[in-house]
């Protein structure tokens, strides 16, 4: 009889701790997406980096009379590759989103580089990378939420505060103009 | 449909002999019949329907915006990159194919690629990339091969009768079990008749609905319902159907590229929803998400949304964005002279434009490293 209730005891202890290892296992898994997708908000901005320098290249010869928007969107560029924290680096980047999207309306105003291939090129390099960004880290608030929800509710919330599973920040965009994406127009 | 298979080979199988284990054998050749079937079509299905749509693999440096849209609904529905193919066809269409995420393509048409502006091109690859991330794919396989299934089997049973009961000769057989052979034989053959309709109509139904779901899933993807909106009007004013596809491929593409222009098929009978009830729930929108798309359904067609209700539940509202490309439509003589590079790219061609303004296309298989302009007579470089 002892040992039938003892067996029983093993058993379902055996079992919790499976549950348990099963429960830890999809939140590490979800911690580690939530962190993927992170980083590729980070690779699309650093993409965005490395575009800027081309693009104004090209658009220089065209554009002399437009140095101050150029100048602007140099500087926003270097200001976002400098920054040193989270919160730094989003002011700058959304600085440099909108330094941008100044200068693509400015560009609708010089058919002729509008007619260069090169710049046509880039500039699509530049929207798809622009949406690229909005997309990422839409992508990004998803993951979060998911996870969020995972570390909050029954019973996944007991196995995530054993082991102190954070809850993560969603990506807010602080300002309004920064909320729609920069607009990109591809006149043919 | 699985049922009308094994319904289907029992029947015959009852006909084909007086013993009741023929019924079960006959169910179990139509079973075999559909699992070799499904095995090719999951080894080789979709390299099987790419070569059969004529698809060409494409480098990003064909159409750079194509990808560009690819790798931005990739990132939007966390999916890997799908490979590219496009179809030298001027219809315009799409599709995707692949049996899991990880091996997916999209095809596009030249005919696509040429007409849509940028936000209507990417209304088209967030609905392929809405079948892939839904596992639309698998489901199209596994119902499209169960449908090929039953069709190969009816029709071999009934050419099978036809040839038979010409040269046939009644052997002695006992009385009563010929008569009771002779009705099986009768309900077999109105099986084989019924069997590949019914199971076309379930498929269809099936296919309607996935339909509407990848459209929720691409405007929820882009937040831009209006985007795909617009390329479904501009893909419904083409008159021209694509020559590639055929009865069981349809169902793949965004829209119907059988049905020509101004025939109306009944409801029951079309793999694609009708296009301007997709259009009218997708511009009755007030935000992107599932839950916006499930109310403008019911809004404009009174029914209830064909979204599974878990998608509904973990929805937080997805805000429209605005439109990235200008509202100018292109002529149609220069749409035509897209597409025309388009195809001419697709085929291996590259271009030289000379000062002069004439545009040169140069063969695949032309070997010289210069080419003279036929108008100014310049010599210019082939990069």
């Amino acid at each position: 009889m002892f040992m039938k209730i003892f067996l029983l005891l093993i058993v379902a202890v055996a079992l919790l701790i499976m549950f348990v290892i099963g429960i830890y296992n999809s939140l590490v898994g979800l911690r580690n997406r939530v962190a993927n997708a992170w980083s590729q908000i980070n690779v699309q901005l650093k993409r965005r980096h490395d575009l800027i320098p081309n693009l104004i290249e090209t658009a220089k010869g065209y554009m002399q009379h437009e140095r101050g928007t150029l100048e602007a969107v140099t500087n926003a560029r270097s200001q976002a590759m400098g920054a040193k924290s989270v919160a730094e680096s989003a002011k700058a980047e959304g600085m440099l989103g909108r330094a941008l999207s100044k200068f693509l309306v400015t560009v609708e105003a010089y058919p002729d580089l509008k007619a260069n291939q090169n710049f046509l090129a880039l500039q699509e390099e530049l929207a798809s990378t622009e949406n690229k960004i909005a997309f990422s880290r839409q992508a990004y608030n998803d993951e979060v939420l998911f996870y969020n929800n995972k570390i909050q509710m029954f019973p996944s919330n007991v196995v995530a505060g054993m082991f102190s599973f954070a809850k993560r920040d969603f990506f807010e965009i602080e300002d309004s103009a920064e909320k729609s994406v920069p607009k990109v127009s591809f006149g043919n | 449909m699985a049922v009308v298979l094994g319904t289907l080979g029992w029947v015959i199988g009852m006909a084909a002999s007086p013993d009741p284990m023929a019924g079960v054998f006959g169910l179990v050749i139509a079973l075999i019949v559909w699992m070799i079937l499904a095995m090719v079509s999951f080894t080789g299905g979709d390299a099987i329907l790419l070569a059969s749509s004529k698809a060409v693999p494409v480098t990003k440096d064909m159409h750079p915006q194509l990808f560009n849209v690819v790798e931005e609904m990739a990132i939007a529905a966390q999916l890997p990159v799908p490979k590219v193919y496009v179809i030298n066809d001027p219809a315009p269409n799409a599709f995707a194919t692949g049996r899991s995420p990880q091996s997916a393509s999209i095809a596009v048409t030249a005919g696509l690629l040429g007409r849509l502006n940028r936000d209507e091109l990417q209304g088209v690859i967030g609905h392929e990339m809405s079948h892939i991330l839904h596992r639309d794919i698998l489901f199209v396989t596994v119902a499209g091969v169960m449908l090929g299934a039953i069709t190969l089997i009816a029709e071999v049973f009934l050419r099978g009768m036809f040839y038979s009961s010409m040269g046939r000769r009644y052997s002695s057989r006992g009385k009563g079990s010929g008569q009771a052979q002779a009705i099986m034989l009768l309900i077999a053959i109105v099986a084989a008749i019924l069997a590949p309709i019914m199971a076309t109509l379930l498929y269809f139904a099936l296919s309607r609905k996935r339909e509407y779901l990848a459209d929720a899933g691409s405007a929820r993807l882009t937040r831009y319902p209006e985007g795909l909106a617009c390329a479904l009007e501009k893909i419904s004013q083409n008159t021209v159907p694509l020559s590639v596809a055929n009865k069981v491929t349809a169902p793949m593409y965004i829209v119907n590229p059988l049905q020509k222009e101004g025939m109306k098929l009944s409801d029951l009978t079309s793999t694609h929803p009708p296009i301007s009830e997709r259009i009218k729930i997708l511009r009755s929108m007030s935000g992107a998400s599932f839950i916006d798309y499930s109310d403008a359904f019911k809004k404009t067609t009174k029914l209830t949304a064909p979204i599974p209700s878990s998608a509904l539940t973990a929805e937080k509202p997805v805000s429209v964005r605005g439109s990235s490309s200008p509202q100018t439509s292109a002529t149609a003589k220069s749409q035509q002279r897209s597409i025309g590079d388009i195809m001419f790219k697709t085929n291996g061609f590259s271009f030289v434009n000379c000062s002069c303004g004439l545009k040169m296309k140069i063969p695949p298989n032309f070997t010289a490293s210069q080419v003279k302009c036929p108008r100014c007579g310049q010599v210019l470089p082939i990069s």
